[in-house]
């Protein structure tokens, strides 16, 4: 055993030596060429350090890189116009100094090109490093550019190294999350990001077109995720955040625009929304449209098919594009017709059971606040809700039954749900039709709403309690529920053992002498102790 | 009486003046013949009697003023000027004068002998009572100073006890008397006592009578002391006489003395027995023994009432409002709702000889010790020390009780070896033959006394390695051991006992397989522990259910969903049903369960056959939940529904809507469709296993269809309970509409067995009635309310007359404003009145002093006249 530690301290003491002559080497390397052309070939070993097994290598190689790059670009020792081959180098001549540009030049594009390929490393830490110094090029080149200036162009920005590094970014095989949200700090540069959005829309346009209808999950993802991580400015005067300084006046500059940034921002969500999308994405991008996408597109008629599609999938994505229509509908004039028919056929008992119930019945309040709707159709809708609360779980129960209770106040021609007069006496079957989807055809008007009746023996105390508010004349003030939306089971459970807390408990009155014992004896019936 | 006759008039004041004026006062006619007439005539003449009139008639009331008599009044108002204003204007200018009223004092001709005599008869007279008048033996009582003679001699020597201030008193008291009288008592007595012998002497001056009456009493004093001394004296020494006699007397032996001085101290323990027997309580009439009929019906009355009091619960206050109860309405009742509920209501009552207020310290003394629960080993032990020795203590009590039933066949050595042997801790590290063999001992030498646990792991160390049966017993002795009434803080320590077993119970039922007949053993403690702390076992039930329910919504946030409960849990829920009611409408730790129930109902998706069976066992608890309160719990029929919807072999246009956790389809959704059909005919119906929640052991297809089966046929039975409890909903029809359509149209019935196919025809009868009528919604009845009605106010008047409506203070000054007004008015009117009479009065003065002036200018004229005439006449008669 002892010898065996030994032997691992050795071990690890040689390890840590080579580290540290490896990360001095580097160092020592990184000098000699920065300081003295000489030693201009130690380049080569730095990056082939870009390829190392070992990740604190590789990272201190790509820092080296990093370093030495950014000094050569402000020096202005690598080659400025269009860079001839290696090959045209030798041939070609040059003198010694543009020779030493050339070849310079061309390490920086091959320390691009690994750098590019280290974003799909395993390690995170080396992907970061390695997209932070790509960026960092990106705005070195930007001060200094490398394109030769044969024609009259004031504003310089590295876009085939960005739209580089984001087709990198948007992989097709490796979900890169983690480095999206690294990557985030650099959109809120203006220009990173007005070119980051145009890079996008190409990307997309590229990738889906090959793919030809073909749902690409993980590449729509990272997409997703990239463009969702966009925050655009509002106001024009928020664009003054840029990676690149441009020298002349930016006025002209598309990137400083935000009338640009707004169209960049609508094509790439056009482009991206235009291939079919899996589910999943879909939820995630109506979630999010109506309060991050809509506001910032120039023009958001364009999402309207997009929305009246998604409406018409059905469930949950139904449920969550009716945000976005009202938003259109509210702000936009959209007609939208058969929209209550549509919302009356999205009620079925799934509306009580999904994540997104909040917000669809906040929306459906809203939208069944007008006073101007006629009476069957909020006959038909209360009707339904009702229906459904046979299946709902007590935490919504709360909210829908003062829902309903609000829909009648709001429209007192509906109160022959709850109070018909005439012939009362005469017992008579639920005229209501479930099935038919047309509020109009539903027979609501001539029912009654039993299914409230029926809640008032629910087992939960505040259930039965709201339940038996419709035994009477309905008060004239609506009831506010905007904080039973939220309501959880949870948030329910806690409150019912925080209630009476200091009061004397009643016990069972016959005293128990076994488990399976108990009122009806339901579980001795089917389930032995064995 | 000629005398009185005279006397009073001369008595009279004004007569005097009268007199004095010389000239009788001139009368006017009327008045001479007011006096004349009487008051009747006066009443009845018409020209007399002004009537007032009256502007309404008021029945019952009296007045005083309807008719004046405005003739009398005012001849009355004269006269009572005349006799008082005129007096003070005639004496307007004139000095004051001495009336002397002493008889005869100034009458000069009479001798003084008789002025004495005639003032002495006249004092006669004055004290003489009338009915004296013909009492004519009456001798007359002679007496000395104010006390009569007769009695002065009678208890001559009666005086000399009485201590020397009474007589001070009472001779100053005479004193005064002499002194304050004015003298005229004094002079009275002189002369009715010494009336005989001083007849002739002159009288004597104030001064000498005082002189002497000093004299004599200080002679008196002066004389009854010396009487008393002298009685002192004789006194004592008659006293010192009886003793020289008395030892002569009292002959007897000495003996006599001494059997009365043991006789005394015996006496007196007899009086201490007696004064102590009275104030000893008196027996209190114990309750008679009851029959066996008697007790019967108390028993029977008390499960009424407390039905009742179930019943009331179940209802909560929602159905208050119903009509079909009576409910008693106070008189005091200010119908606001408010009712005093004397079950909810915590009262200051004595527990156990302590406020139940403490309850709380001690829970949260409680707390704080499980805070400290996880403690090493170490600690125990010293706990288990200490408990030896409060077992000697409590031995006592043990002996007397008779918690030895069923142990008799343990002799009495035993028994003293147990009281001394701690209760074995076997450790792991024994083998398993050397444990058997501890057991046995230890079985042999259960003893009889515990201490409380301090912790889990205490109990745990004392039930471990024991059979069920005799950790019952063990549970049993610690519980009596520490029973409440025994020691202070025992209370504390059995409450923290229900946590534990609560906990060990959840430990039984998460081992595999569960101890679920130790469980089923130790139902009846914990009962008994819960009847005896109801507030601690609440808040040990709502802590389980709070940690497991914290746990699922965890998991619900990350995933979504959840996974069932354990079986210990379902046994925690099951525990509730059986300690707390279930059919209240708002209860602490039932409500709490419920819903934990329908969350579990709601997000555990079901994707194995053991989560079919947790999921069974909930519905089961569900159904026991509500089977008293018949309450509706859309959560089962969902999950009903759900699981039968497990059971459709072919998924395709379903006419029902499947709730989650369920979904149409999906992976594991033909989880209870039958592999083969084999396994139907070879079925037979079995009761599930409780361990299925755990986990199955069911290797072959067969033995799973089996299972299936009965889950299936389990679920229909559910179903079929179901569909009876909640027949009397009125939207009972679309309740089980969805169950109707699956079991009519998609479950495969015909492959099923005979039991399953009874089961599904009778729920299928049950629910597939003629749908159900109900009359539509109308609002509840409620009393109208009364139209407003103009009738007026009627207010009491009580007063009448008066002025109303302000305070009374400001009545009271408008009383004393009014009265002065009057008052004022009324002596204006006098004072004017009053000068009217004076000038009425001096003008008669002039008047009768000119007559009388020009009487006499006119005799003078006349006697000149006749002087002249006279003269005249000399003259012609000289001529």
């Amino acid at each position: 055993m002892a010898t065996s530690t030994s032997s691992n301290v050795n071990m690890d003491e040689l390890e840590g030596t080579a580290k540290k002559s490896s990360k001095n080497g580097i160092n020592s390397k990184l000098d000699l060429v920065i300081n003295n052309r000489k030693h201009a070939n130690y380049v080569f070993d730095i990056l082939e350090y870009l390829q190392a097994d070992k990740d604190k290598d590789v990272v201190s190689a790509v820092n080296a890189s990093k370093k030495l790059f950014c000094v050569l670009l402000k020096r202005g020792d690598l080659f400025v116009g269009k860079l001839p081959s290696e090959e045209d180098i030798l041939s070609a001549d040059h003198n010694a100094e543009q020779k030493y540009r050339m070849f310079m030049r061309h390490r920086y594009n091959i320390c691009k090109d690994l750098l590019l390929e280290l974003i799909h490393h395993e390690s995170f830490k080396v992907k970061e490093s390695a997209l932070v110094t790509l960026m960092k090029f990106v705005s070195v080149e930007g001060r200094f550019p490398l394109l030769a200036k044969d024609w009259e162009e004031h504003y310089h920005f590295p876009r085939e190294l960005l739209k580089a590094v984001a087709g990198q970014l948007l992989s097709e095989n490796e979900d890169m999350a983690l480095l999206i949200s690294r990557f985030q700090e650099f959109l809120e540069m203006a220009d990173v990001r007005y070119y980051i959005m145009r890079s996008i829309s190409d990307s997309v346009v590229r990738v889906m077109g090959k793919a030809k209808g073909v749902i690409l999950p993980v590449y729509q993802g990272n997409v997703f995720l990239l463009t969702s991580s966009i925050c655009m400015p509002t106001q024009e005067a928020e664009l003054s955040n840029f990676l690149v300084k441009q020298a002349a006046k930016q006025g002209d500059w598309k990137a400083a625009k935000l009338k640009e940034h707004k169209r960049a921002f609508e094509q790439m969500w056009i482009c991206f929304l235009k291939y079919k999308l899996p589910s999943s994405m879909y939820k995630k991008v109506l979630v999010i449209l109506h309060d991050s996408i809509l506001p910032h597109m120039s023009k958001p008629t364009l999402m309207i098919d997009f929305l009246t599609a998604a409406y018409d999938v059905g469930g949950a994505i139904s449920l969550l594009a009716l945000n976005g229509l009202f938003v259109l509908i509210h702000q936009h004039n959209l007609d939208y017709p058969d929209f209550y028919k549509k919302l009356y056929s999205l009620l079925e008992p799934s509306v009580f059971h999904v994540k997104y119930r909040a917000r669809f019945f906040h929306l459906t309040n809203i939208f069944l606040s007008s006073s101007h709707l006629p009476i069957y159709l909020v006959a038909a809708f209360a009707k339904r809700l009702s229906r459904l609360a046979l299946t709902a779980p007590p935490a919504t129960l709360l909210m829908i039954l003062p829902f309903i209770c609000n829909l009648i106040r709001r429209h007192p021609a509906c109160r022959v749900l709850i109070h018909r007069l005439s012939a009362s006496d005469e017992p008579c079957d639920d005229p209501y039709l479930m099935e038919v989807d047309d509020p109009a055809h539903c027979h609501a008007l001539e029912s009654s709403l039993w299914e409230l009746q029926t809640l008032q023996k629910h087992y939960h105390p505040d259930v039965a309690k709201a339940a038996i508010a419709i035994n009477k004349p309905l008060t004239e003030q609506e009831d506010d529920i905007s904080k039973l939306l939220e309501l959880s089971a949870y948030e329910m459970f806690e409150r019912s053992l925080k209630e009476k807390e200091n009061q004397a408990v009643p016990l069972e009155l016959e005293v128990a002498t076994q488990l399976l014992q108990g009122s009806g004896a339901v579980l001795r019936a089917h389930f032995s102790l064995e | 009486m000629k005398f009185t006759e005279r006397s009073n008039t001369f008595l009279l004041p004004h007569e005097i003046h009268n007199l004095q004026m010389g000239k009788p006062q001139k009368k006017s006619l009327a008045d001479k013949v007011r006096r004349t007439k009487t008051s009747t005539e006066i009443k009845n003449n018409p020209f007399e009697v002004k009537i007032n009139r009256k502007k309404f008639e008021v029945l019952g009331q009296k007045t005083k003023h309807d008719v004046g008599l405005p003739g009398v009044s005012r001849s009355k108002a004269i006269q009572k000027r005349k006799d008082t204003l005129l007096k003070e204007y005639k004496q307007k200018d004139k000095s004051n004068k001495f009336i002397d009223r002493r008889f005869g004092e100034y009458d000069t001709k009479m001798a003084p002998e008789d002025k004495i005599l005639k003032r002495f008869a006249l004092e006669r007279q004055r004290t003489h009572d009338r009915k004296d008048m013909y009492n004519l033996n009456e001798e007359e009582e002679l007496t000395h100073y104010g006390q009569s003679l007769a009695e002065i001699e009678k208890f001559n020597d009666a005086v000399d006890s009485d201590s020397d201030s009474e007589e001070k008193g009472l001779l100053s008291a005479e004193l005064t008397a002499s002194h304050f009288g004015g003298g005229g008592g004094l002079l009275r007595k002189k002369t009715a006592g010494e009336k005989g012998n001083e007849g002739d002497q002159k009288q004597k001056s104030r001064q000498e009578l005082i002189d002497e009456l000093i004299m004599k009493s200080k002679q008196q004093k002066r004389e009854r002391q010396n009487q008393k001394e002298e009685s002192q004296v004789l006194t004592e020494k008659l006293d010192q006489d009886w003793k020289s006699i008395q030892v002569l007397l009292s002959k007897k032996p000495p003996k006599s003395e001494n059997k009365e001085d043991e006789q005394k101290p015996k006496l007196e323990e007899y009086d201490m027995m007696v004064r102590e027997l009275g104030f000893e309580m008196k027996a209190q009439p114990s309750e008679k023994m009851k029959t066996p009929e008697e007790v019967a019906r108390e028993e029977k009355e008390r499960l009424q009432k407390m039905e009742a009091d179930r019943l009331r619960r179940m209802q909560g206050d929602l159905e208050e409002s119903g009509g079909e109860k009576q409910v008693h309405w106070s008189a005091d009742d200010l119908n606001d709702g408010f009712i005093l509920d004397k079950e909810d209501k915590r009262t200051l009552s004595y527990q156990d000889g302590k406020w139940n207020i403490e309850e709380e310290v001690e829970k949260e003394e409680e707390e704080e010790v499980e805070e400290g629960g996880d403690d090493d080993e170490e600690e125990g032990e010293s706990g288990q020390e200490e408990g030896s020795q409060s077992d000697a203590e409590s031995e006592e009590e043990n002996e007397g009780s008779d918690e030895e039933e069923g142990h008799s066949d343990l002799d009495s050595e035993e028994e003293s070896e147990g009281e001394e042997e701690l209760p074995p801790k076997p450790s792991s590290s024994l083998s398993e033959e050397e444990r058997l063999a501890e057991q046995e001992v230890a079985k042999a030498e259960l003893p009889y006394t515990f201490t409380a646990p301090e912790n889990y792991s205490d109990l745990k160390s004392l039930i471990h390695g024991h059979s069920p049966e005799k950790q019952l017993l063990i549970v049993e002795r610690i519980q009596k051991c520490n029973h409440p009434s025994l020691a202070v803080g025992n209370k504390v320590k059995l409450q923290k006992l229900f946590g534990f077993l609560l906990e060990y119970i959840g430990e039984l039922a998460t081992r595999s397989p569960p101890g679920l007949d130790t469980i089923n053993k130790l139902i009846p403690q914990l009962c008994g522990l819960c009847q005896l702390f109801p507030a601690a076992a609440c808040k040990a039930m709502q802590t389980v259910l709070s940690d497991s329910a914290h746990e699922m919504e965890e998991a619900i946030e990350v995933k979504g969903r959840t996974s069932f409960p354990g079986l210990d849990m379902l046994i925690y829920l099951k525990i509730t049903a059986l300690l707390f009611p279930t059919s209240d409408f708002r209860h602490p730790v039932v409500t709490p369960a419920l819903m934990y129930i329908s969350q579990a109902l709601t997000k555990c998706p079901v994707t194995t056959l053991e989560e079919v069976t947790s999921g069974l066992v909930l519905c089961c608890l569900v159904l026991e939940y509500v089977t008293l309160s018949q309450r509706f719990v859309p959560e089962l029929i969902n999950f009903l529904l759900g699981l039968l919807h497990l059971a459709v072999p072919v998924k395709q246009s379903l006419g029902y809507p499947v709730v989650p956790p369920f979904r149409p389809v999906g992976k594991s959704c033909n989880l209870l469709v039958m592999r083969n059909a084999e396994g139907a005919e070879s079925w037979s119906k079995k009761t599930l296993p409780l361990a299925g929640v755990q986990g199955l052991s069911l290797p072959s297809e067969v033995e799973r269809d089996h299972y299936r089966l009965s889950s299936l046929a389990t679920c229909l039975d559910l179903v079929k309970r179901c569909a009876s409890l909640y027949k009397s909903l009125p939207s009972f029809d679309h309740v089980f509409q969805p169950i109707r359509i699956l079991l009519a149209k998609h479950l495969p019935v015909e492959s099923f067995p005979a039991h399953i196919k009874d089961l599904h025809r009778e729920i299928l009868e049950l629910i597939s009635g003629a749908p159900t009528l109900h009359p539509p919604l109308v609002f509840e009845k409620k009393k109208p309310i009364p139209l407003k009605l103009f009738t007026p106010k009627i207010v009491e008047v009580l007063d009448y007359g008066k002025k109303r409506g302000s305070s009374k203070q400001e009545r009271e000054r408008e009383r004393l404003k009014h009265k002065y007004k009057k008052e004022f008015k009324g002596a204006l009117r006098e004072i004017r009145k009053d000068t009217k009479f004076l000038a009425r009065e001096k003008l008669s003065e002039i008047m009768s002093r000119d007559s009388e002036r020009k009487r006499k200018v006119k005799e003078l004229f006349g006697s000149l006249a006749t002087q002249e005439g006279e003269w005249k006449a000399l003259k012609r008669r000289k001529k």
